[in-house]
């Protein structure tokens, strides 16, 4: 009996996994830093995340109207506003977060042709955004539960800082990144669940640290490297930014030097430049370089000699 | 004969420098800070570009065609020298702000692009009106580049707050960054008004620039005024086409 074979063009394998259920996951992943931040920081945490979360889903939701495209429900928006808010210090005027949000959204994600188009991450263009236009507001730190300087520009003045204040958070800084403990727990969830790979994080961290014991003129002492680890925003950025899909090369080699640039230039950054932090700028400078990481990495195909040259037929 | 009137025409709207030919970006996203910077670099552009136009055309039939870039250069500078002299000793205070971009104007591509593509083919009055009318299209858009700026950046106008204490500068605007996002903005708002315009049915096709507007393309090989070399006849042809990519 003849079979009936079904003929349909490709995709012919489909994976289940959507970007709306990577987003959620993101999300979930977030939340125990937003919890800590809003919990380190007091109810006004809560209100800068609602709105720059707000703001960024309003302007996709507009966006989407203007352009009879609606794209508000793969969450990417809420992603970019929770990103965004974390990157906030505490005390900043909300019209900045709602600007903020909308340049995030408008600007470097749909001006550019939506989600996967966009050269470069959304949330950390509107934060370096925000840095430039407003440097006070931007790294006014000091709020209800905190005053004074953040731990790494406390490092980099040659005070003492503690450690494990640093590790668990209670320091001030923005309003996600001050809990090494919230993001490495939330970083386990999107491992155990696939969403991200060691790659990225893991050659970002270790060139840094190399870094840092190379220049940093405090050697291999541990408490101030510890302190460089889990000061300013690092661990947000190398788990939660460094691996956003649409901005991290898609090769794998290409990957691990995309993460061995981003070591180097936030220790640059940090360590020969004028201020303490430089995760952002080192992540979007980053961002810029990943095609041509990606030209210089580009795998041999089955079949193919390296350089794209066919393989001759053995005779 | 309306000539004059089209030349103005076509160097402000249709033509315009800046948000059409997109060309002196470096000025552009340079200068542009203020409203007065940009209104004090457009007119000294405008001043050179009108009077080197109106001389490369008397010469043009002076000048051979093999030596014709470095004769506008030279005509160029003269008249960037004579217009910096000028500038420090009746404005010194814009001829400080705009600092190195006076001596650039000589390079600058929309003075030695229009005397290549009309003046050395057209005669001298059409010629000045050209160079008046893309150098108020200049003018107009590093006004308006500088304006938006200004206010945005410092909360001022020409020098003037306009805006109530309570608003907070944007300082990225009176920064490098600030330039792109704002000459993006205008770009896209003309097109935007363009694109409703012709709708209606008006029409904003360039209106040509003599019969020299595209020698790599045009037939008539014996014609005096082509600017590549006629004298390499034999695969003469070939050579223009790569030229003309």
């Amino acid at each position: 009996m003849s079979e009936l074979y079904k003929v349909s063009s490709n995709p012919h394998i489909r994976s289940k996994v959507t970007i709306s259920g990577l987003m959620l996951a993101v999300i979930i992943a977030l939340m125990p830093a937003a919890g800590f931040g809003i919990y380190n920081f007091g109810s006004r945490a809560l209100v800068v995340i609602l709105v720059t979360v707000g703001s960024t889903v309003a302007t996709e939701v507009l966006f989407g109207l203007y352009r009879k495209k609606m794209t508000v429900t793969d969450l990417s928006a809420v992603v970019t506003g929770l990103l965004l808010a974390l990157n906030l210090p505490v005390t900043i005027p909300l019209w900045m977060a709602v600007l903020g949000g909308v340049f995030a959204i408008l600007v470097v994600k749909l001006l550019f042709g939506g989600l996967g188009q966009n050269f470069m991450n959304p949330a950390l263009g509107a934060r370096c955004f925000l840095l430039l236009s407003f440097p006070g507001a931007m790294t006014a730190f000091d709020c209800d539960a905190y005053s004074g300087a953040t731990p790494l520009a406390a490092l980099k003045a040659g005070e003492q800082v503690n450690v494990l204040d640093m590790f668990t958070g209670r320091v001030s800084g923005t309003i996600g990144e001050t809990s090494v403990l919230a993001l490495l727990a939330g970083a386990c969830l999107l491992l155990a669940l696939g969403v991200i790979d060691l790659r990225i994080p893991g050659s970002y961290i270790a060139t840094f640290t190399l870094f840092v014991i190379l220049f940093g003129g405090r050697g291999t002492e541990p408490a101030y490297l510890a302190a460089q680890l889990s000061g300013g925003g690092l661990m947000l950025g190398a788990f939660f930014m460094a691996t956003d899909y649409v901005t991290r090369p898609i090769t794998v080699k290409g990957q691990y030097v995309f993460g061995v640039i981003l070591g180097l230039l936030t220790g640059i950054f940090r360590i020969f430049g004028p201020g303490a932090e430089g995760v952002s700028y080192a992540i979007i400078l980053g961002n810029l370089l990943v095609p041509l990481i990606e030209k210089y990495t580009k795998p041999k195909a089955f079949g193919y000699r390296k350089g794209g040259k066919r393989l001759e037929r053995e005779k | 004969m309306n000539k004059v009137g089209e030349r103005l025409y076509n160097g402000i709207v249709k033509e315009n420098p800046t948000f059409v030919l997109m060309l002196g970006m470096c000025p552009t996203l340079a200068v542009t800070t203020s409203a007065m910077n940009g209104l004090g670099m457009g007119l000294t552009t405008m001043v050179v570009l009108a009077l080197s136009n109106l001389i490369i055309s008397l010469l043009r039939k002076i000048i051979p065609n093999r030596v014709r870039i470095p004769a506008f250069i030279v005509i160029i500078a003269s008249f960037v020298t004579a217009v910096q002299l000028l500038l420090e000793a009746y404005i010194p205070a814009l001829n400080k702000s705009l600092g190195v971009y006076i001596p650039l104007i000589v390079v600058n591509c929309i003075i030695l692009g229009r005397a290549e593509s009309y003046a050395y083919s057209n005669s001298p009055i059409p010629s000045l009106f050209d160079g008046l009318g893309m150098g108020l299209g200049f003018t107009v858009a590093l006004t308006c580049i500088g304006a938006v700026r200004e206010l945005l950046g410092a909360g001022e106008l020409f020098g003037l707050g306009l805006l109530p204490e309570s608003f907070e500068p944007v300082r990225i605007f009176g920064q490098a960054p600030g330039a792109f996002f704002v000459l993006a903005a205008l770009v896209a708002l003309q097109n935007y008004v363009k694109g409703i315009r012709k709708k209606a049915g008006k029409s904003y096709e360039k209106i040509g620039s003599g019969c020299g507007e595209d020698c790599a393309h045009c037939s008539d090989t014996s014609c005096g005024k082509r600017f590549y070399d006629t004298n390499a006849q034999t695969g003469g042809q070939e050579a223009l086409g790569k030229e003309g990519k």
